[in-house]
């Protein structure tokens, strides 16, 4: 069927009585791996649904390859999607739950067979075919249910927290397993996650929303170094935030600049102090936690709790420098605006 | 001493609970037992304590062409097949929609649907009968099949309700997504799902059925004789080795409901009516 690239233009849900999907506009290039990346309860899993035909759309119009798929049935629209809760059909086994789709489509039963086992060993999965779906891990059904969207070798992935249920290690080494995957089928994948890390180690683009509406559009260093305003920064792990006064050095022309703990240092007394910061504060340390091969340190400043790094142990209440080097600081305007991102 | 206090009190409990335990099966099989004794007793008047005669005289009395007893059977079995027929046919779909409504309609909906049930059946099946003979329904087998799918329904779209919302949403939304139409998702995915709480629903349907006595009376007698009807005539003419019998002949498929029930009814799929 080969891949396709979609678009969606102004598309509007309505659930019930609330807005969940408000003029959203997308261009996914086609062959690409697109991560739709927000908080909970903004609308992702609403908006891979629309795709799939599963939310009426109450504006707007989606198109694949360049035709509309707004008002087709779910069945008719050939897009492929792997639920959170993976969905296999319990009464069916491995195997058959493969088939399926391809029984579906009239494929005489030795076709089926093959392409099935094609898939079984593409995942990793050889034998597995006539066990029982209720048998298998979480990790293994996660492939399952992949398998059987990709069997239909579909123009459009759609993938619902595909990683989510199960832990982390086999979460981390399925993120590159999944990477693969796609490119080798080179098919254009749309991902849900609510994780940053997950969608930054694998799209290629990252579709940030917020309150059923697009925030920003980016691929991951951009989208990391860059974010639009002050909310998306917040999202992506900015977790330091300080009002600056106009006169002060740092400002140079915003009101508030913010930066992540790990890209600030605690400096006690004791310790050599770097030369010319772009952001020094004086204050007192609160906390300090052993974080794998650094410490992690609460330091109060001025009644603004910060946080920043440290090679080595410091105890609370002593005074301490926080600063912060000037590449690594994000400076934003009074609407909360982007002024200024990290440079690597 | 203390101790010996301690094995006495015991005892005495142990003693109690066989008591209890024997109280509570004569309570349960006392009347099972005397219908046993009855259906191979031959001769028992009163003051015996026992039958002075045993014997299978009855039986074959029972099953003599004339008696009825084959085709009061056979009624009573085809009666019960062509209600679960029919209240299938309709709850089926009633309990697949009921399943997809929001939840406080659901509960409504179901519980206006209990309400026939709360009230004495006796003047409901009077009514009925009114009702029926001005369609020329009474005594006819129809008639009764209709009067028994009555009751047979509630159970039936309660049972079948539950069922329903027991199949996860999202089985239903992948094979849609994969490309099998609504009518091909309800075969394929929905019913094989549903189907352990719809087979347990047609036992009921089918036990309920077998066992009907007032509306059989009221709608199908003199024309049409159950298993209960020939039992009712055979107790009202005091011929007791007769109606029990017909009694034991009707704890066949009662037998077989429990043993059909404990391979395909799953626990989880009634606890889900009230979600
Ligand atoms: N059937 C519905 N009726 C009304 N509102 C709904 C319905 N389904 C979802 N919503 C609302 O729509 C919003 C978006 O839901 P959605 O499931 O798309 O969020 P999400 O971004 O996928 O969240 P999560 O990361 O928690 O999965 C939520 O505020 C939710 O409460
Ligand atoms: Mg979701």
């Amino acid at each position: 069927m080969g891949t396709e690239a979609l678009s969606l233009e102004g598309v509007s849900i309505r659930l019930g009585k609330t807005l969940v999907l408000d003029r959203i506009s997308l261009e996914v290039p086609a062959g690409s791996f697109t991560c739709l990346l927000g908080p909970s309860g903004c609308g992702k899993t609403t908006l891979l649904r629309s795709i799939a035909g599963f939310a009426p759309l109450a504006a707007g119009d989606i198109k694949v390859g360049g035709n509309s798929i707004a008002t087709l049935a779910p069945e008719a629209r050939q897009t492929a999607m792997v639920f959170q809760s993976y969905a296999l059909w319990p009464h069916m086994s491995v195997a058959g739950n493969l088939t399926y789709p391809l029984k579906l489509r009239g494929l005489p039963k030795a076709e089926r067979e093959k392409r099935a086992n094609a898939i079984l060993s593409l995942l990793g999965l050889e034998g597995y075919g006539p066990r029982a779906v209720t048998s298998l891990s979480g990790g293994q059904r996660q492939r399952v249910a992949l398998g059987r969207a990709l069997i239909i070798d579909p123009p459009l992935l759609l993938l619902d927290e595909p990683l989510s249920n199960l832990d982390a290690s086999i979460r981390r080494s399925l993120r590159g397993e999944l990477r693969r995957l796609q490119q080798k089928v080179g098919i254009t994948t749309i991902m849900v996650t609510h994780d940053q890390d997950e969608a930054l180690a694998m799209a290629d683009r990252i579709v940030l929303m917020r309150d059923g509406q697009i925030v920003q559009v980016a691929g991951p260093e951009d989208l990391y170094s860059a974010p639009a305003d002050l909310g998306a920064a917040q999202f992506l792990g900015v977790d330091n935030v300080l009002a600056v006064a106009p006169d002060d050095p740092a400002a140079q022309g915003a009101t508030l600049v913010g930066f992540r703990t790990e890209d600030a240092r605690v400096f006690t007394d004791d310790m050599e102090h770097p030369d010319a910061p772009a952001l020094a504060r004086k204050g007192k340390v609160t906390t300090c936690a052993y974080a794998g091969g650094g410490y992690q340190v609460g330091i109060d400043v001025a009644g603004e709790s910060l946080s920043a790094c440290s090679a080595r142990p410091v105890s609370p209440g002593d005074d301490a420098l926080l600063s912060v080097p000037a590449s690594m600081l994000m400076s934003f305007d009074a609407n909360t605006r982007l002024l200024q991102g990290i440079r690597h | 001493m203390s101790n010996l206090s301690a094995t006495l009190r015991s005892a005495g409990s142990a003693m109690g609970l066989a008591i209890a335990m024997g109280l509570v099966a004569f309570v349960v099989f006392g009347p099972l037992a005397n219908l046993v004794i009855w259906a191979f007793a031959e001769q028992w008047f009163y003051p015996n304590q026992w039958p002075t005669r045993w014997g299978f005289e009855f039986w074959g009395r029972v099953f003599r062409p004339r008696a009825g007893a084959w085709e009061s059977l056979w009624n009573s079995v085809s009666i019960a097949v062509a209600t679960v027929g029919l209240s299938m046919a309709l709850s089926v779909p009633a309990g697949y929609a009921l399943a997809r409504l929001a939840l406080p309609a659901r509960s409504l909906i179901m519980l206006i649907f209990l309400l026939p049930q709360a009230f004495p059946s006796l003047p409901i099946f009077v009514n009925i009968a009114a009702i029926f003979y001005n369609f020329g329904l009474n005594g006819t087998l129809f008639g009764v099949v209709l009067v028994h799918s009555l009751p047979g329904l509630v159970y039936a779209v309660w049972i079948a309700t539950a069922a329903f919302s027991a199949v996860d949403r999202s089985m239903e939304e992948a094979a849609r997504n994969l490309g099998a139409g609504p009518l091909r998702t309800f075969r394929d995915i929905t019913l094989p799902q549903a189907f352990p709480g719809l087979m347990a629903a047609s036992i009921f349907v089918f036990l309920d059925s077998i066992d009907e006595f007032t509306g059989t009376y009221f709608v199908g007698a003199p024309d049409i004789a159950t298993l209960p009807i020939l039992m009712f005539n055979a107790s009202m003419g005091g011929n007791y080795q007769i109606a029990a019998i017909t009694a034991l002949i009707l704890l066949i498929p009662s037998v077989g409901f429990m043993l059909v029930i404990e391979r395909f009814l799953k626990a989880d799929v009634l606890s889900r009516i009230g979600r």
